[in-house]
């Protein structure tokens, strides 16, 4: 025991590296191409003006001669446009890895802020039932009867209509983020409600309480750290969600606007193109959208599977 | 099971009236209505007029109740943007809805229940393994991807089905239809799968799972014992036992559908509700739009309330919650 309790503590890597998830992942070839995959396109969003020839929200950068050039292999094709470019010139490939960073950073935008209301209300609730939890369960329950997508759909569709058309392009990314919110924390609150009650009556929240720890303590402190599990895994899934639903948006006509357009709004674009012959403009973003958000599903099934204790 | 009843139904219409606040939020304060039906040259006397004549000084509870009994009664006011009732604009874009709503259900029970099964089976093969890892590809995919991959293969590169519209379609007195015709017929292939893929994977999902529990129960070994034959045991004594959840979700989607019909039809081009939606959106008008939310909302409130009241007269554990 004593040599056991006199090793130094182990680093953070080398605990990652004996815990039973890093084990998992091993086993889980899908785990680990979806990681590296994943890991793959989020760098190559971060570093894009590092990578790509051109600056795509810079107008000036672009040639109107270099319009509508087929991908590379294509015998039409022209270095350095390795994707091709559309019909004012963009090169499709800086395009690409610029709309991937709008898209990333709703998605996670979304997340957070969900998770950060979902959380706060499920512990609130959860902590101290009554009516504050019957309150939050209704209008869970009001939300949770129409699918996200919809909501969503309907939030950003007026809130448009709502704004003056100055602020409607600079809001855009805001408006997206609070209408997948809308209805996104409920699932994050439910969650942690359930666990807070059950975490509630337990012999060191009670500890806690009969030495006067404040109640926002034990929440945060004590009860929250338990909770994280479930949290992880919808927050994953949720992750891909938030991507989809932009791109949904987006594609629809009332999400990120023409001058800076993520995913979905390249797909957009192509689309009026589609019976045209220039199917490039509108596959090689439906191509990254599709491995993006595969890559993150896959990841989260893992994860879920894993991190499930009936399922060891 | 009454006081069930009640609170089951009490608490639809309280999600009703708060949609109805919602919607008439917006639509009483969602631009001007005068302004919008007015032309340019109209006098300020005109305007008043116009503006008595649609109850806008009343007070705002008044206009609000105003607005719940017409809409109760179907009444949702003028289109601001071509002055029709926007009943008759959405009564007119209904049945293509709701023929793709039925085309993609039956669709996704007629692949994902054989799916289900195969997948069930064939558990630990590597035919039914990679079909469950396409199934989280499919659920990864967003509908509108999969209604562009769907024309830019089946439409623009093979020609074989077309990619928008809703083709020829012939009146059954206030009903159209176009799966009489073959041009009607073909266009609804494409739309109607790009809309069932969702459903099937979560068809085969469900069935696969409910399969896998049903095959290790006793009544299985006992008549593989019997010896009855593999494919009447899988398809006749398993999967009967697996239908009722089956159901119960097709129920529970149909509303889902219809929302997500919304996208689908504006890839497609296909002229019911959604589309009428999207148009409304681009134009900002408001009554569409109002109108739209109440009655999709009114389509998932009825769907949830009968499918929980009908779970309650099967399972009356569940009436005391």
């Amino acid at each position: 025991m004593t040599a056991i309790a006199a090793k130094p503590r182990a680093s953070r890597l080398a605990r990652l590296r004996n815990s039973d998830l890093w084990w998992s992942f091993k086993r889980h070839p899908s785990a680990v191409i979806a990681a590296i995959v994943l890991a793959v396109l989020v760098l190559s969003a971060l570093f894009a003006p590092f990578i790509v020839p051109q600056n795509p929200y810079d107008l000036a950068a672009l040639e109107l001669l270099n319009a509508e050039i087929p991908p590379i292999w294509h015998p039409d094709g022209q270095w350095p446009f390795l994707l091709g470019t559309d019909l004012q010139g963009r090169d499709m490939l800086s395009a690409i890895l610029y709309g991937s960073r709008a898209s990333l950073i709703i998605g996670a935008a979304s997340v957070a802020v969900s998770l950060t209301v979902g959380a706060t209300l499920g512990l609130v609730a959860g902590y101290y039932g009554k009516w504050a939890d019957g309150l939050l369960m209704r209008v869970g329950d009001v939300l949770l009867s129409m699918p996200t997508m919809l909501i969503a759909i309907l939030v950003s569709a007026i809130a448009r209509s709502l704004l003056p058309p100055g602020l409607r392009e600079a809001g855009a990314s805001a408006v997206i983020v609070l209408a997948i919110s809308l209805s996104g924390w409920v699932q994050y609150a439910r969650t942690v409600r359930a666990l807070t009650m059950v975490e509630r009556d337990k012999e060191y929240v009670q500890a806690a309480r009969l030495i006067r720890v404040p109640a926002r303590r034990i929440m945060l402190r004590h009860i929250l750290p338990n909770t994280t599990t479930p949290l992880l895994v919808t927050a994953t899934l949720n992750f891909g969600l938030g991507i989809l639903i932009e791109a949904t948006l987006s594609f629809l006509g009332v999400g990120m606007p023409l001058e800076q357009p993520s995913l979905g709004t390249l797909i957009r674009i192509g689309n009026q193109y589609l019976f045209s012959g220039l199917w490039w403009i509108v596959l090689f973003p439906a191509l990254q959208l599709c491995l993006l958000v595969v890559s993150i599903n896959v990841l989260g099934d893992w994860l879920r599977d894993a991190l499930n204790p009936k399922l060891r | 099971m009454i006081v069930f009843l009640i609170k089951r139904i009490g608490n639809a219409i309280l999600v009703m009236l708060t949609v109805a606040f919602l919607a008439f939020l917006i639509f009483r304060f969602l631009g001007d209505p005068v302004e919008m039906m007015m032309n340019e040259s109209a006098t300020q006397v005109e305007r008043d007029e116009l503006r008595a004549r649609l109850g806008l000084n009343d007070s705002f509870l008044v206009q609000y109740g105003r607005f719940v009994v017409n809409a109760a009664q179907g009444e949702f006011g003028l289109s601001w943007r071509n002055q029709q009732a926007v009943t008759t604009l959405i009564a007119e874009r209904f049945p293509a809805t709701f023929e793709l709503v039925l085309i993609a259900t039956f669709i996704s029970l007629v692949i994902g229940i054989p799916l289900g099964v195969f997948t069930a089976i064939g558990r630990g093969r590597w035919w039914a393994e990679s079909l469950q890892f396409t199934s989280v590809v499919g659920v990864s995919l967003p509908s509108f991807l999969v209604g562009i991959l769907l024309i830019l293969t089946f439409s623009v590169s093979l020609g074989w089905l077309p990619g928008y519209g809703r083709g020829e379609v012939v009146p059954l007195g206030w009903w159209t239809t176009g799966l009489l015709t073959s041009s009607g017929r073909a266009a609804v292939v494409l739309p109607a799968l790009s809309l069932s893929l969702f459903q099937i994977t979560l068809v085969m999902r469900l069935v696969r799972a409910e399969m896998l529990e049903t095959l290790r129960a006793d009544f299985i070994k006992f008549a593989r014992a019997r010896g009855v034959p593999r494919r009447s045991l899988w398809f006749r004594h398993a999967l009967k036992n697996c239908l009722m959840p089956v159901i119960t979700l097709t129920a529970m989607q149909i509303g889902n559908l219809i929302a997500f019909a919304l996208v689908t039809e504006t890839v497609f081009q296909w002229p019911g509700m959604g589309m009428l939606f999207m148009q409304a959106v681009t134009f900002v008008d408001i009554p569409v739009m109002a109108a739209y939310l109440c009655i999709v909302s009114f389509i998932f409130v009825v769907l949830n309330t009968v499918v929980d009241i009908a779970y309650a007269v099967i399972d009356p554990r569940l009436r005391k919650s």
